[in-house]
């Protein structure tokens, strides 16, 4: 870890790209007989909107899985902020700072917009049971607290109106956002977004685009995403890494990976672009 | 041989004969588990009603007899006709087959695609519910059943066992008889799931309802399927239940006495519901046997959800039950 | 249109986020808790406080303990009426081991430590879930039923194998024991209430409530966005327990005054409770008392109906009980999962619009 580099560089669109804050080393994930990650390394930089891009069953959602924490890996090690993480449970690596969404929307269903975004905020709670139980003292102070920067995000992501909604009557479309709002709530330095938009229509696809563009911009929060529309990962994304079947076959900025022949031959070679 | 061996013995051999019975209970929990998803709890007030309605065409009393009464003011209580054994079994199955087609009408269709959990709480309903149903249908007195099947001590191993040991063992020959038809009982629903077309069709719907569906099995036709065979299992349990203890109340208890058979052999599987109900029979009766004078004895209320609680911690899903995997 | 939330401005959070946003609730909320405390107990009886009052507040309390674990945290439990029994047996030994100590102190603990046997029960949910757990929670059941029957420690070797509740008095008012007044027994039992309704409201709206409604709505993605599963649960039991080892307690002391864990509190009471909590509506507070209210009135009005007008046996009645009750929980069940509560969401949300419903 030591010997990568820690410099820094500027962005075309004058962002700041520091330096490495997650490192995957030859990772491998085997359920039973059958290998879903197969020795993959890359990294994640800190400011950077990372891509994972790859065909289906590629093992992406897996990889993300590892990253948070769901799945432990048999053989290689993850490296955070310097630091080998040791396997821990996922509601321990959420402490860490680590949030995400999922691919199919996992909200509380039963609970309103603004409890499923406070819910979020967990990590920033330290009152006791007895405080939240009197409602006196800490338990107040945070509450409010909280509040306040859970307001702050649901005025980022223009979801006011449907604050005290249930979840389970939100259309799709705004449910993505919600659990958007959600993993921001925490506060993360990196956040993983698993296919952000897939099911949207064009106009979503912008606004939610726009949205993981400002989140990154204005928070300075780092993003690995997992994509499959390639227009949008190309125009999002700092670097890319490609997997198929389980390996990785490209890595790089949008340029180069369109280049590069293995990943043309593995999947743009079929795209219509 | 010490006496505390061969009383052991005697105890392990009840133990089995018990554990055939808990697994027959358990094998109605399984079958409607297996195709609906649903855990039914009202099972043994299935045979509790299955039971009271087989006295009550055996005795041809009427109906509702008490509450016509109240309402009325008149005094009927029976039709003065007494039905033989055979038929009135026949007719107590239509029974259930019309129950099972309310059941099915009333309440699961709509139901369809709730959690787990809501289910099993709606089966809780329908228990209190046919429950009362039952009492106002028939009186909540205790009755005797009679319809034919041996009772009292079997001579031979008696005797057999008086020879060897010079202690003669105490085994219920309704207990043999009921081990022999549960037996007999088992394999036809295994030849019936495994090679009927509707089988088939049970273990198609208990897989995956859609893909069901889209290769034409009608959902509703195996759900009312399941619960007349269901009912059917409910019938026997309580035929032999009832005879052994009278037709009262707590022979809807067995349902508790197979939750745990079901927790121990996992819910999906039928060979699990009896070996699970042979663990726990003769696994209560060797505890309470053992240990049941040390601590004050009646350790059978417990011991099975004790013995099925921490076998769980282990292994959530049972000695044969499918594996449970968890993703996002 | 008297019921309104136009004109109503909050202006900080803390008043956004209190326990009754509205207005008109507030006021209500304020006008039902006077004629409870002040004018309800100078005008009930013995017959009131014993056939409807003392069970409703007692099982409210009981009702909202388990709606805590089933409603809020989605852990079915079947093991309320043994843990009823803790409490009971609990304060049992706490007021004979401890006379000189205030009733209420034995009460609360009581509570507590009927929470810690909540959690050892509680602890395999981290492995088993849904009603491989509820059916677990019956092991519970059985076992703390058995043991307060064979274990004669418990009922200090009593030859009836019954525990008594010797007079106890609070404030220099008797509250239990023979001797008690109608109006004493209330207030006591409505101040526990009330001070139980406090906390769990508290408890529910704030981080904790939030942590146990995302283990019930989705407890993978709850463990993933950082919720412990461990805490998450463990302290939905403890709580839990807490008021319903309370509610066991008060049951036995203040009302039955006289108990046996097989009769008082077997699996029957396990199922009354989780019925007046479906009934009720899950994960709400207001639907614990409703809940509670509906099943305590229920078989009374019945007796009275059918036993005293229309001349019915009572066993008669007991067992149409069974049927409605039953019926019931499938028809709440199939078309209001959220019970009598949502009903009156519902009836409240009409209410705010009326009479301009667009």
């Amino acid at each position: 870890m030591n010997d990568m580099s820690q410099d820094t560089y500027v962005t075309d669109d004058g962002r700041t790209i520091g330096g490495v804050v997650m490192e995957m080393k030859n990772i491998t994930l085997r359920f039973g007989g059958v290998v879903a990650i197969k020795d993959i390394s890359f990294d994640i930089r800190q400011g950077e909107i990372r891509a994972i891009i790859g065909p289906n069953g590629a093992g992406k959602s897996s990889m993300l899985n590892v990253i948070s924490g769901f799945y432990n890996p048999q053989e290689g090690d993850v490296f955070y902020k310097g630091k080998k993480r040791p396997p821990m449970r996922p509601y321990k690596v959420a402490q860490q700072g680590i949030a995400r969404t999922f691919q199919n929307i996992a909200l509380f269903e039963g609970m309103s917009v603004l409890d499923n975004v406070m819910t979020g905020r967990l990590h920033q709670s330290n009152a006791g049971i007895l405080s939240q139980a009197l409602w006196k003292g800490r338990a107040e102070r945070e509450e409010v607290a909280n509040r306040e920067a859970v307001e702050k995000i649901i005025d980022f992501l223009e979801i006011q109106s449907i604050r005290k909604t249930p979840v389970g009557r939100l259309p799709y479309g705004l449910k993505k956002r919600v659990e958007l709002a959600r993993a921001l709530a925490a506060e993360p330095s990196i956040l993983l977004l698993d296919e952000p938009m897939a099911g949207m229509n064009v106009e979503e696809k912008e606004d939610m685009s726009r949205f993981i563009l400002d989140v990154n911009d204005e928070f300075g929060t780092t993003i690995a995403l997992i994509e499959h529309d390639m227009g949008v990962v190309m125009d999002l994304s700092d670097r890319v890494v490609v997997m198929d079947y389980g390996k990785k076959i490209g890595d790089g900025t949008p340029d180069e990976v369109r280049n590069n022949q293995d990943v043309i031959d593995a999947y743009l070679g079929v795209a219509h672009d | 041989m010490p006496d505390q061996l061969v009383f052991g013995m005697e105890v392990f051999l009840n133990g089995l004969m018990a554990g055939v019975l808990y697994a027959l209970v358990a094998l109605g929990f399984v079958l409607i588990y297996k195709a609906s998803g649903i855990f039914n709890y009202a099972q043994g007030v299935m045979a509790l009603f299955s039971a009271l309605t087989l006295v009550g065409i055996m005795e041809g009393q009427v109906p509702f007899g008490h509450i016509i009464n109240a309402v009325f003011g008149t005094e009927i209580h029976h039709f003065g006709w007494h039905v033989p054994a055979f038929a009135a079994i026949l007719l107590t199955m239509g029974v259930m087959v019309l129950l099972a087609i309310c059941v099915q009408k009333f309440v699961f269709r709509h139901l369809v695609g709730q959690e787990p959990i809501i289910l099993f709480m709606a089966t809780i309903g329908l228990a209190y519910f046919l429950e009362g149903v039952g009492d106002l249908m028939w009186g909540s007195e205790i009755k005797k059943l009679d319809v034919g099947l041996p009772q009292g001590i079997n001579s031979a191993i008696d005797e057999a066992t008086l020879g060897m040991f010079g202690y003669g063992f105490f085994i219920d020959n309704l207990d043999i008889v009921a081990t022999l038809i549960a037996t007999l009982l088992v394999i036809t629903l295994v030849i019936f799931s495994q090679y009927t077309k509707q089988g088939r069709a049970m273990r198609a719907v208990a897989d995956d309802h859609q893909a069901a569906l889209s290769v034409g099995v009608s959902l509703n036709f195996v759900w009312v399927m399941v619960w007349s065979v269901a009912g059917f299992v409910a019938l026997v349990a309580g035929i032999m239940w009832g005879t052994k203890s009278g037709v009262q109340f707590s022979l809807s208890l067995i349902a508790l006495k197979a939750l745990p058979v079901l927790m121990l052999g996992g819910f999906t599987s039928i060979p699990g519901a009896i070996v699970g109900g042979l663990i726990i029979g003769v696994g209560e009766k060797l505890f309470e046997f053992a240990v049941g004078p040390l601590v004050g004895g009646a350790t059978e209320n417990w011991f099975a959800y004790v013995l099925a609680l921490v076998f769980l911690v282990f292994r959530p899903q049972g000695l044969f039950g499918e594996k449970i995997i968890e993703r996002v | 249109m008297f019921y309104r939330e136009a004109g109503d401005f909050k202006t900080s959070y803390a008043s956004d986020n209190q326990t009754f946003p509205i207005k008109f609730d507030r006021y209500r909320y304020y006008a039902v808790m006077f004629v409870a405390f002040a004018i309800v107990p100078l005008i009930i009886n013995d017959y009131w406080v014993s056939a409807i009052f003392l069970p409703f507040l007692i099982y409210s309390i009981a009702a909202i303990g388990l709606n805590i674990l089933v409603g809020y945290c989605g852990q079915v439990s079947l093991g309320t009426g043994g843990f009823m029994a803790v409490g009971a047996y609990g304060c049992y030994k706490l007021m004979t081991g401890f006379p000189e100590v205030n009733i209420l102190v034995h009460v609360l603990l009581s509570g507590g430590v009927t929470g810690l046997v909540c959690v050892l029960f509680g602890l395999p949910s981290l492995r088993i879930k849904g009603f491989y757990l509820a059916v677990a929670t019956l092991a519970a059941q059985f076992f703390l039923v058995w043991l307060f029957n064979r274990i004669p420690w418990f009922y200090n070797y009593s030859a009836s194998g019954q525990i008594n509740a010797p007079e106890r008095t609070f404030l220099g008012v008797a509250v239990t024991g023979p001797n008690t007044e109608a109006w004493a027994s209330y207030l006591f039992c409505l101040v526990i209430l009330t001070f139980c309704a406090l906390v769990a409201r508290n408890l529910t709206r704030g981080m904790q409530g939030r942590q146990w409604m995302a283990i019930r709505d989705m407890d993978i993605a709850a463990e993933i966005i950082g919720v412990n599963p461990l805490k998450a649960k463990v302290s939905a039991f403890a709580v839990s327990g807490f008021f319903v080892g309370i509610a066991g307690a008060l049951l036995f002391a203040v009302y039955l005054g006289a108990a046996e864990a097989g009769d008082s509190f077997g699996i029957t009471k396990s199922f009354l409770v989780l019925f007046m909590i479906i009934i009720g509506g899950l994960g709400s507070i207001f639907g614990s008392f409703a809940g509670a209210a509906f099943l305590v009135l229920l078989p009374v009005l019945l007796k009275n109906v059918l036993v005293g007008w229309l001349g019915w046996p009572t066993d008669m009645a007991a067992h149409l009980e069974f049927v409605i009750v039953g019926g019931l929980i499938v028809i709440f069940l199939i078309a209001e999962p959220h019970g009598l509560a949502q009903l009156w969401r519902v009836a409240k949300e009409k209410l705010r619009l009326w009479p301009f419903p667009h």
